[in-house]
């Protein structure tokens, strides 16, 4: 294991050195951290009321260039079979958990890909046209989707590879501003190690004379169902 | 700094006059830093408690300096609970090995790459070709450097040097594509179909990382194409470098850096995709992942009490946009992966003393102070532009010999020191000067001063001691 030790000694050497720029002697086996006074003195919570933060949500996704609606529940299996015919999608992805009154009409005009019991491959993924999802949570203030590999989100890879991405978000999971979502997610960090996606419209760039250009490597288009 | 084969540099001053020549680059980057600049503002106008956040900020990253060693600890160990492996590398060289021999443990000879200005740093790349390695870079803007064997020169948009023309024939050569006008959503879409075959075959992805949670484990990717999702989730398995200053040390510290970044960098309220992923997930994403913590000098940062803060840095790029001297020269004169106002500090730091292109940065500024105000950590780079300038003469002073003991610059500041010491000894040289600039005043300013002290005048007119100073004109009255 001459490779083992290699690297042990590397991290002896960085902390070592650490320890000296800090002025701290060699031996100083102290694991109390110094630590300072952070004020949290800036806006903790919105101080818009929920009318207030639904229509800022639904004004700020639609900011990035993203479609959004407001419907009912009632619509929206309805909703999503015209979208699919609109937009021509006739091979739909769907993750596990994802309520299944959502893709009630669809059966006969759009096929539905299962990422179960055998997860999809790349290339199936790749090929197909659309993945429908819900969401974890909202944020008003940013216009951002956060999705946590939750039921009815699936895995990372359903909603990167699709073009079109359908998200539905109840108008419950929609919070104000950025520190709410960050506290939701505590315990899908802490607890479960799920990994965190956070959509803010479609992909885009500004690599080319600062031009945006919508969609380079995720989804180009993203479709908000917002339900009130 | 990878101390072998590097060439000498030039300084920025030599490299700047060449560089103001170029009208084209001039063109393109003023234009680009004046758009993000008012959009910043917009953006930052927004929220009212911009400042709080700003403190906040400061104050968390100078918590994780002053206690990097045990941050370090917590965080390989959240690390290695989450199912990653962490590697530790002293230097750029060590970390090229340690990545290399992770790819070649797999058999692979491609790997994807997520824009990353670490990996720059250490010339990941080169070092990959020379091992047989292909490292593709999948960033657009990164591609396009990497097509053209070109060097970055922004740190959030690195090909802005390059306009929309020379990307469409850059891309009709060598991604042989015949038809293909020069509509940025042609060009964008273009790089798409060239990457998507990559990235669904790679088998190892390579990425930087904006963050790192001590407490959790959890590194995050802030982007907006979709390539870093593309790389941290499909591949089996993901390296990630990071520098050792990356580290946050909690989960909740996202709510003040989330609202930072975006807003400083590319001037949105979000950026279209972050992603956060804390080791390795069951059935999601890379089954094996590995996290390079990097030092190559970031200690010697640390060990300096002023210029500590320098690794507070969070590469947003807010600094480079205000910057009068970066928006004229362009990023290229500094010679470093990061230029601009935060380059003009980070790297001296970084490299050898001795590195005279690198001892030229901190004088790349006019101390205006625009950058200060716009960092959202709140770095003084004044105050460490001014305080590396202190030590690159020292240095020079050291090692320099009897040239730079008698060098008139230092003896000159040397009376001028021991001048403002005393009320009596300034008076005294005040009576000098206005007898010996009486050959040299002409109009009310001097335009002119012979030999060494040409040096001051050749670029800027000197005020002219004035017949009766104030005190003088005190004296005769009371």
């Amino acid at each position: 294991m001459v490779e083992g030790t290699i690297m042990s000694d590397s991290k002896e050497t960085i902390l070592n050195r650490v320890k000296k720029a800090l002025g701290r002697e060699d031996d100083d086996k102290t694991t109390t951290f110094k630590s300072a006074e952070i004020k949290r003195n800036y806006q903790q919570k919105s101080d818009l009321n929920r009318e207030e933060i639904l229509q800022q949500f639904a004004e700020r996704v639609s900011e990035y260039r993203a479609v959004t609606e407001q419907i009912i529940e009632g619509e929206l299996a309805g909703k999503i079979l015209q979208i699919c015919k609109n937009e021509g999608v006739e091979k739909l992805v769907i993750p596990p958990g994802l309520e299944t009154g959502w893709t009630e009409g669809l059966s006969g005009s759009v096929s539905i890909l299962r990422d179960e019991p055998e997860p999809l491959s790349k290339e199936e993924l790749n090929a197909s046209d659309a993945i429908l999802t819900g969401c974890f949570l909202g944020v008003a203030q940013t216009g951002t989707i956060v999705l946590n590999a939750g039921p009815g989100q699936g895995r990372r890879a359903l909603t990167l590879l699709p073009d079109f991405h359908i998200c539905v978000v109840k108008q419950e999971q929609i919070v104000g501003i950025f520190p709410e979502a960050i506290r939701s997610l505590e315990e899908t960090v802490r607890e479960s190690a799920r990994p965190v996606t956070m959509i803010s419209g479609p992909s885009a760039t500004s690599d080319i004379e600062l031009n945006r250009v919508e969609g380079v490597h995720g989804p180009r288009k993203l479709h908000v169902l917002i339900i009130t | 700094m990878n101390k072998k084969n590097t060439p000498k540099l030039p300084t920025f001053e030599k490299s700047a006059k060449s560089y103001l020549d170029n009208t084209q680059l001039r063109r393109n980057i003023g234009h680009a830093t004046q758009t993000i600049r008012g959009k910043r503002a917009g953006v930052v106008h927004e929220l009212a408690d911009w400042e709080e956040l700003r403190e906040a900020g400061s104050r968390i990253k100078a918590e994780v300096m002053n206690n990097l060693d045990q941050y370090l600890l917590q965080l390989e160990a959240s690390v290695q609970k989450a199912g990653g492996t962490v590697h530790w590398a002293a230097d750029g060289d060590e970390a090229n090995r340690i990545i290399t021999s992770l790819i070649k443990e797999k058999g692979e000879t491609e790997v994807v790459k997520v824009k990353s200005i670490t990996t720059d740093e250490i010339r990941l790349n080169d070092a990959l070709k020379q091992e047989g390695i292909t490292a593709l870079e999948t960033d657009l803007a990164e591609l396009i450097i990497q097509l053209a064997g070109d060097e970055p020169s922004h740190i959030l948009v690195p090909a802005i040097h390059k306009n929309r023309s020379e990307i469409r024939d850059l891309f009709r050569k060598k991604l042989n594509i015949e038809e293909l006008s020069d509509e940025p959503a042609h060009l964008a879409e273009a790089a798409r179909l060239y990457l998507r075959k990559n990235f669904l075959k790679a088998k190892v992805g390579i990425s930087g990382g904006n963050f790192a949670v001590a407490e959790t484990g959890t590194v995050a990717v802030v982007e907006s194409e979709g390539n870093g999702r593309m790389c941290t989730t499909l591949p089996d398995t993901l390296i990630s470098i990071l520098g050792i200053e990356k580290i946050i040390p909690r989960w909740q510290d996202f709510e003040v850096f989330m609202q930072l970044l975006p807003r400083s960098s590319t001037a949105e309220r979000m950026n279209p995709y972050n992603t956060f992923w804390t080791g390795t997930s069951p059935g999601d994403g890379p089954q094996e992942f590995h996290l390079v913590l990097l030092d190559n000098g970031r200690t010697n940062v640390l060990a300096d009490e002023t210029g500590r803060q320098t690794l507070h840095c969070i590469r947003c790029s807010a600094c480079l946009n205000v910057c009068p001297v970066y928006e004229r020269t362009g990023g290229h004169a500094y010679h470093s992966v990061y230029p601009g106002p935060i380059g003009a500090i980070l790297t001296p730091q970084l490299r050898s003393p001795n590195d005279e292109s690198a001892a030229s940065l901190p004088y790349a500024s006019t101390l205006c102070g625009a950058c200060y105000e716009v960092c959202p950590v709140k770095i003084n780079i004044p105050e460490v532009l001014v305080h590396l300038r202190g030590k690159v003469v020292n240095h020079q002073k050291k090692t320099g010999g009897i040239k730079q003991k008698t060098n008139p610059t230092h003896i000159g500041m040397k009376i001028m020191a021991n001048a403002f010491r005393s009320r009596k000894k300034y008076e005294r040289l005040q009576k000098m000067g206005r007898i010996g600039q009486k050959l040299f005043v002409k109009d009310g300013t001097i335009s002119r001063l012979p030999g060494e002290l040409s040096n001051w005048t050749a670029i800027r007119d000197l005020k002219p001691v004035p017949d009766q100073t104030f005190r003088e004109w005190w004296r005769e009255r009371s």
